[in-house]
């Protein structure tokens, strides 16, 4: 829309205002009086032998015609409704009004934030209202892959179990929060062959107390002590540097089943968590952080 | 159409002055039952907010919270549907009330009569009797006049402000409202209601009167669909009254060809709506049988029979039998005692308890490592109750399900937690990709508190 058409409809608007207001009060005025020949002639309606009366209306009712009308009058000076170039007294707008109803919100809940934001984690994991907060936001924004539960899925690790990829200090789990992590197993697929692969798979289950077929594991053994120890350590315990799980506990993250194992080691894994520091802001983070610390650390009797 | 306007022709107000009324005082059986009434009436309304049931407001419509505290019982939004009967029960009493006895809510209980009856109260106390009022409102402005006008506004208004004060505080907290109001600490809404309600009190029962029946009750308009010829009403008995003339005492009507009626016109100087009830039936008859009061008085002192203005029907008029029980009066009171049945079942089957489920959306499910199919569920569990309750969360509905997760739960009066919940099941016990469950949520402590909801567990494509 241009300027001009702009302006034409503002005007539209102003002169169909005020012929509005000026034509209902002129009317109002004019009919005030009806002709004293009226007196005691029905409307002329029937129904059914039942005549209707030409009675007059109370005189309040007049008053309360040109209440409305003063009323738009008061409005229209205060609000904005003749034209877009005329703000009304309260500078009243939608924005303004959203506007403040954030900072209205922010001053409320922003002391709350920040009182927070200055506890300990480990700490805060204690306050059942902390832990409240960071739950609804958990809820809101990591359920769909952690689950609602925070009890994971495949290839989303479970945050209930105490087992961590990549650490789970209060400082590590923040900042898995905050920054995001990216674990990448590669794929062995084409260093080994068919024997070396089973051994591999035999091996890791044997490591997770699994019922293997020891000579394969023997042969998987010598495999993990050249290659996979690097990521995985010795022990096969992981490393937390590089989020490379324990593969001793028998938790998986992909399945702890043969064929899944195998198809791991031959096609490796790539996980990603998103850095969620800017979606959320620092205080959403900690108290989510809070939140996911309590999954893992609670006490007996909050069970 | 203006230049026909010349002296010839007359004009008058489309909009009719209201014409101020001045009911005399009357004395007798009806006019004293209605002071009943009126006393049972305010004093519930004055009193009950004072009321303090448990350690809360035994009468407290908290808005803000959305909880409606009624002695016991808290009501939420979730049980709108008891308001919604209550509103319905409301009504077809009302009809029933009028097909049985006419404009009984009229002229005994409805809160413009009460009021009204009040005010005139006020009026009465300070202003005088009937021909004194007349007398003071012809009089030019003096001290006298200036004086009572002052004295009666001023009574008028604070009974007003208490008025709309305590209307409030069915919604705040009375006590604090007290305080609040000595302090001129109250929000803006709160002033503006009180100052609404006042206002409002103030104009209908000092100055609107019967313009809010005459012009602004839809009942009175509408009440006539509910009226039948046996229903009761307010009648001057034709037959007997005309001719009406005066006499003295000790002449015998009928030599004068005279009927009953004396034509005092006492009954219309008592009608709160300014009538005249000889004229027959007529819409602006709140049926408050002032004029039977004061009819029957005249009578008494004529040594006539009590009753030339009565409550009757038309049919008991006309001679005709007049059954208080017929059909239409059957039906409304089978349709009362239905709802009463249905309202009384709903409260006390009524568990104060609300459980949402919400199911996992982001994974409809997956697969664990053990082979089984697993299903992420919460619960919001909304505790309606008036005290911490514990409750037991089961699930029902599919062979070999398994709960992760913590199914016990303490919740405190009036608050939600919410419950993450994990499913699992073999593989073998899904039937169909889409299988009905039922989450059974238990009062520990209260028997009979048993919640059952509804939900689906998805499994994979059969």
């Amino acid at each position: 829309m241009n300027e001009n058409v702009n302006e034409f409809w503002d005007w539209w608007i102003i002169v169909l205002v005020v012929i509005n207001l000026v034509g209902c009060l002129a009317l109002l005025y004019w009919t005030r009086k009806v002709k004293a020949e009226d007196e005691n002639e029905t409307t002329g309606h029937i129904y059914d032998g039942i005549e209707e009366y030409n009675n007059p209306l109370p005189h309040w009712w007049l008053n309360l015609f040109y209440i409305t009308l003063a009323f738009s009058v008061v409005y229209l000076v205060l609000y904005p409704g003749m034209g877009t170039d005329y703000k009304g007294t309260l500078d009243w707008s939608q924005e303004k009004q959203h506007e403040q109803e954030v900072q209205t919100a922010k001053e409320k809940y922003q002391p709350l934030f920040d009182k927070y934001a200055a506890i300990p984690i480990e700490q805060l994991a204690q306050n059942k209202d902390a832990i409240g907060m960071g739950k609804r936001i958990f809820v809101n924004t990591c359920f769909g892959c952690h689950g609602s539960d925070g009890r994971g899925n495949p290839g989303y690790p479970d945050l209930t179990d105490n087992d961590w990829l990549w650490g789970g200090s209060a400082e590590e789990i923040k900042f898995s929060i905050v920054n995001g992590r990216t674990g990448v197993m590669p794929g062995f697929g084409p260093m080994l062959n068919a024997d070396q692969l089973d051994g591999l798979v035999q091996y890791v289950g044997q490591l997770s107390g699994h019922k293997v077929d020891a000579n394969a594991a023997e042969t998987g053994k010598q495999v993990f002590d050249t290659q996979c120890f690097v990521c995985h350590g010795n022990d096969g315990k992981g490393n937390k540097m590089f989020g490379a799980p324990n593969l001793t506990d028998d938790i998986w993250l992909y399945s702890g089943s043969s064929t899944n194992i195998a198809k791991t080691i031959k096609e490796g894994r790539t996980g990603v968590m998103p850095a969620h520091g800017e979606i959320l802001g620092d205080a959403k983070a900690h108290l989510v952080a809070a939140y996911v610390y309590s999954l893992s650390n609670q006490n007996e009797s909050d069970q | 159409m203006f230049s026909s306007r010349t002296q010839s022709v007359a004009f008058k107000d489309l909009y009719a002055k209201q014409r101020k009324i001045y009911p005399r005082q009357v004395h007798g059986i009806y006019a004293r039952l209605r002071v009943v009434s009126v006393l049972l009436l305010l004093g519930f309304y004055y009193l009950m907010p004072w009321v303090t049931w448990d350690g809360h407001q035994a009468i407290l419509f908290d808005l803000p919270a959305r909880k409606f505290h009624l002695f016991s019982l808290t009501l939420w939004p979730q049980d709108f549907i008891l308001l919604a009967l209550l509103l319905v029960f409301s009504a077809v009493s009302l009809f029933m009330f009028t097909a049985f006895a006419g404009r009984l809510w009229c002229g005994y209980a409805c809160p413009q009569t009460v009021w009204t009856e009040t005010f005139l109260w006020i009026e009465h106390l300070v202003e005088g009797n009937r021909n004194q009022r007349m007398k003071l409102d012809k009089k030019p402005w003096g001290l006298e006049k200036t004086t009572k006008k002052f004295i009666k506004h001023f009574l008028w208004i604070t009974f007003a402000l208490f008025t709309g004060y305590t209307f409030v505080g069915y919604f705040t907290p009375i006590k604090e409202l007290w305080t609040g109001m000595l302090q001129l600490s109250l929000g803006p809404w709160e002033w503006f209601w009180i100052g609404l309600y006042s206002l409002a009190t103030y104009g209908n029962a000092g100055k609107l009167r019967e313009q809010v029946c005459l012009y602004m009750c839809p009942y009175a308009r509408f009440q006539s669909a509910m009226f039948d010829k046996d229903t009761l009403i307010i009648a001057y008995d034709n037959d007997r009254g005309d001719p009406r003339g005066k006499r003295k005492k000790d002449v015998d009507p009928k030599e004068k060809g005279l009927g009953d009626c004396i034509d005092c016109n006492q009954c219309v100087h008592v009608c709160p709506t300014g009538i005249d009830i000889r004229d027959g039936l007529q819409y602006e008859c709140i049926a408050c049988a002032a004029c039977v009061d004061v009819c029957d008085n005249v009578m008494m002192q004529m040594n006539y029979d009590k009753g030339l203005i009565r409550y009757t029907s038309e049919n008991a008029e006309a001679g005709s039998p007049s059954p208080l029980f017929r059909t239409r009066t059957l039906m409304y009171l089978g349709l009362f005692s239905l709802l009463i049945g249905v309202l009384v079942y709903l409260i006390a089957s009524r568990i104060p308890l609300d459980v949402t489920v919400i199911k996992d959306r982001v994974t409809l499910y997956s697969e664990s490592f053990d082979g089984k199919i697993e299903n992420t569920f919460q619960l919001k569990v909304l505790n309606m109750s008036q005290q911490q309750q514990t409750y037991d969360v089961s699930v029902q509905g599919l062979d070999n399900i398994t709960v992760k997760g913590q199914v016990k739960i303490t919740v405190d009066s009036g608050e939600i937690q919410t419950l993450a919940l994990r499913l699992a099941v073999p593989a073998e016990s899904l039937k169909k990709q889409s299988n009905t469950i039922y989450f059974v949520i238990k009062n520990v402590n209260i028997d009979d508190q048993t919640h059952s909801i509804r939900a689906k567990f998805i499994g994979p494509n059969k």
